[in-house]
C-alpha cells in the first residue's frame, strides 16, 4: 500500500477543503477503499475520514414523507431498521443479499454508493484497463467476460456496477444530496453514476471535493410497500455480487397496476432503470403475460459485450419473477436467504 | 506524523502512537499486542479469519484503519471466556467439531457471537448458514460449525428465558 497522509477533518466544510486537493480520496469505512488500496488498483496521496463528522449518520422522515438516509448509516443498521425494513422491502431486502454480515456492519450508506467495480481486469494491476488508467485498453474485452455488463457498455469498458442497495434505490427514485465546493446541491440517483462512453476512468458526476452527506427518498417511494421484492442471481448462494439482479415495485388499485418501477443490478456501468419496461405495465392487469412484455422492453437495447449473451434472457427471466413475487405480495418476514431465486420461502413458479 | 489513538481492547485501555496511518486493526492487534488469535488469512475481506467485535460489531479487522477506531470498544478471542471458563460457543464448538485446522476458527467463533448479538438468525440452521456466509472455512466444517452455534444458541436462549421468568 502506497503511503498516504491521513486527515480527520471536524465539520462537513473542512472535509470538502481537504478532500478537493489532486490525489486526496474521502475514507468511510474504507470496506472496498482499502481493499483497493491493498492492492494497488487506488494509490491515494490523502486520505480525507469522514467517519467521525457529525450529523451523517440518521435515519430520519422529513414533514412531507421523504425519508432521509445520512451517508454514514451502515448497511446493517438501515437494513435492520424495522420502520425502514417495513416501508421500503425490497431496499432491506437488497441490502441484506450484499455482501456478508461483517461488510454489512461496517460499509455505509455513502460508501456503497461509490463502490468501484469488481471487474477482474480492473483489480489485476498486469491487466490493461481503461477505468484505471485512463486509454490504457480494456483486457475484459477478449478475456473472461461472462460477467461483464450488456447494457449501457463501449468500446472502452464493459464494467459493471456492483452495488444491490442502488438498485432498488434507484427504481423508487432515490435523490442523492451532496455537499461541495460550491456548497449542497442533490442529483438524481439515477444521475450519479455515469455510463462509461470514451471516458471510463469518469464513473459519476462527482466534482472534486464532492461529499455524499444523505440519501433521500421521496414521499411517493412509500407507495410501493405492499409489492416490492428484489431477486439476485449469483454463483453461489450468499457472499457473491448479482450476476443479474432485479428491484420491482407495484401499486396495484383496483386489480390494475397503477404504477410499475423496475431496474436491473449487474447489467451496466449503472443500476440500470428500466423506464420503457415500467410504461409497458401502467393500467393493465398484473400478469404473466404483461410481466413478459415489461420484460422484453426492458431488455430490448441489451447486447452481449463479450461471453455473456446468457445474461440478456437471465435478467428477462429475473425481471419476470421479480414482478410475480412482487405482484404476490411483499411477504411478512423476509426470506431466510434475502433476495435468492432459490429461497425455500419464494413460492415463485419459474418463469 | 505521529498520530495518537486509545482503544479499549478486552476491557483494558490501551494507548498506542501510530508513526504509519497504514496500519489495520489486524496488524496492530497481532503486531503490537501479540494478540495472535485473530487470524490474517486472505487481508482483503473476502475470508472472515480477522473478525472481531467493534462496539459490539462484528467486522473484519484487515479492511478497517486503527486510526480511524479511535476510542473503539474491542473484543477479540482472546477476551471472550472468562478466566478458564470457556465462553459458550467456544465450549459449543469444541463438542461439536467445529473446526479441523483451527485457523478460521477465532473468526468464526467470533462471527457467531456477534450474530446472536444482531438476533437476526435464531435457530435456523438456513438463517445461521446465510448469517455466517463471511466466515469461510477451507476444511470444510460447516456442518460442525452450524450445530455449534444451534447448541450456543439454544443455550442462550435458556438462560434468558431463566432470567425473564
Amino acid at each position: 500500500m502506497k503511503p498516504f497522509d491521513y486527515v480527520r477533518p471536524a465539520t462537513v466544510s473542512e472535509a470538502v477543503v481537504a478532500a478537493a486537493r489532486p490525489g486526496a480520496a474521502y475514507l468511510a469505512a474504507g470496506t472496498n477503499l482499502l481493499d483497493l488500496m491493498k492492492g494497488n488498483i487506488s494509490r491515494p496521496d490523502r486520505l480525507v475520514d469522514v467517519t467521525h463528522l457529525d450529523g451523517l449518520d440518521a435515519i430520519e422522515t422529513l414533514p412531507d414523507g421523504s425519508l432521509r438516509i445520512g451517508a454514514l448509516v451502515s448497511n446493517a443498521d438501515l437494513a435492520h431498521d424495522p420502520a425502514f425494513a417495513k416501508t421500503y422491502p425490497a431496499v432491506a431486502e437488497a441490502l441484506l443479499s450484499g455482501a456478508s454480515a461483517q461488510l454489512r456492519n461496517a460499509a455505509t450508506v455513502g460508501g456503497n454508493l461509490l463502490q468501484r467495480t469488481r471487474c477482474a481486469y480492473f483489480y489485476d494491476t498486469a491487466s490493461r484497463c481503461n477505468k484505471r488508467e485512463a486509454g490504457s485498453g480494456c483486457d475484459a474485452r477478449e478475456g473472461e467476460s461472462r460477467g461483464h455488463a450488456v447494457l449501457g457498455w463501449s468500446d472502452s469498458c464493459i464494467a459493471t456496477h456492483p452495488s444491490d442497495f442502488c438498485v432498488p434505490l434507484v427504481a423508487l427514485d432515490a435523490v442523492v444530496e451532496i455537499e461541495g465546493r460550491g456548497g449542497r446541491r442533490e442529483i438524481a440517483l439515477d444521475e450519479l453514476h455515469r455510463l462509461p462512453g470514451n471516458s471510463p476512468e469518469r464513473e459519476s458526476a462527482l466534482e472534486p471535493g464532492d461529499l455524499v452527506v444523505a440519501v433521500r427518498l421521496p414521499p411517493a417511494a412509500r407507495g410501493f410497500a405492499a409489492h416490492a421484492r428484489y431477486l439476485k442471481v449469483r454463483d453461489r448462494t450468499s457472499y457473491a455480487f448479482a450476476v443479474v439482479s432485479a428491484a420491482a415495485a407495484l401499486r396495484i388499485e383496483n386489480g390494475k397496476v397503477a404504477e410499475a418501477r423496475i431496474a436491473l443490478g449487474g447489467v451496466a456501468a449503472k443500476p440500470w432503470r428500466a423506464r420503457a419496461a415500467e410504461d409497458v405495465l401502467r393500467g393493465v392487469a398484473p400478469t404473466a403475460d404483461a410481466f413478459q412484455e415489461a420484460a422484453w422492453r426492458a431488455l430490448t437495447d441489451a447486447k452481449p459485450s463479450g461471453d455473456n449473451a446468457f445474461k440478456i434472457e437471465l435478467a428477462r427471466r429475473i425481471v419476470v419473477r421479480a414482478l410475480r413475487l412482487a405482484a404476490a405480495g411483499t411477504p411478512a418476514r423476509l426470506p431466510a436467504l434475502p433476495a435468492s431465486p432459490f429461497a425455500s420461502t419464494s413460492g415463485a413458479i419459474h418463469a | 506524523m505521529n498520530h495518537s489513538i486509545s482503544l479499549t481492547v478486552n476491557g483494558a485501555r490501551r494507548d498506542f502512537v501510530l508513526d504509519d496511518p497504514r496500519v489495520t486493526l489486524l496488524d496492530l492487534l497481532r503486531e503490537r499486542l501479540h494478540l495472535t488469535g485473530t487470524k490474517k488469512g486472505c487481508d482483503r475481506g473476502q475470508c472472515g479469519a480477522c473478525t472481531i467485535l467493534v462496539d459490539g460489531k462484528r467486522i473484519n479487522s484487515c479492511l478497517a484503519l486503527a486510526i480511524s477506531h479511535d476510542g473503539a470498544d474491542i473484543l477479540t478471542i482472546e477476551g471472550v471466556a472468562r478466566g478458564d471458563q470457556l465462553h459458550p460457543v467456544q465450549a459449543a464448538f469444541i463438542a461439536h467439531d467445529g473446526f479441523q485446522c483451527g485457523f478460521c476458527t477465532p473468526g468464526q467463533i467470533m462471527s457467531a457471537i456477534g450474530m446472536m448479538q444482531e438476533a437476526q438468525a435464531g435457530n435456523d440452521p438456513e438463517r445461521i448458514r446465510e448469517c455466517m456466509s463471511g466466515n469461510l472455512c477451507r476444511c470444510g466444517a460447516y456442518a460442525g460449525i452450524v450445530d455449534a452455534v444451534l447448541e450456543a444458541q439454544g443455550q442462550m436462549d435458556e438462560s434468558n428465558q431463566r432470567r425473564s421468568a
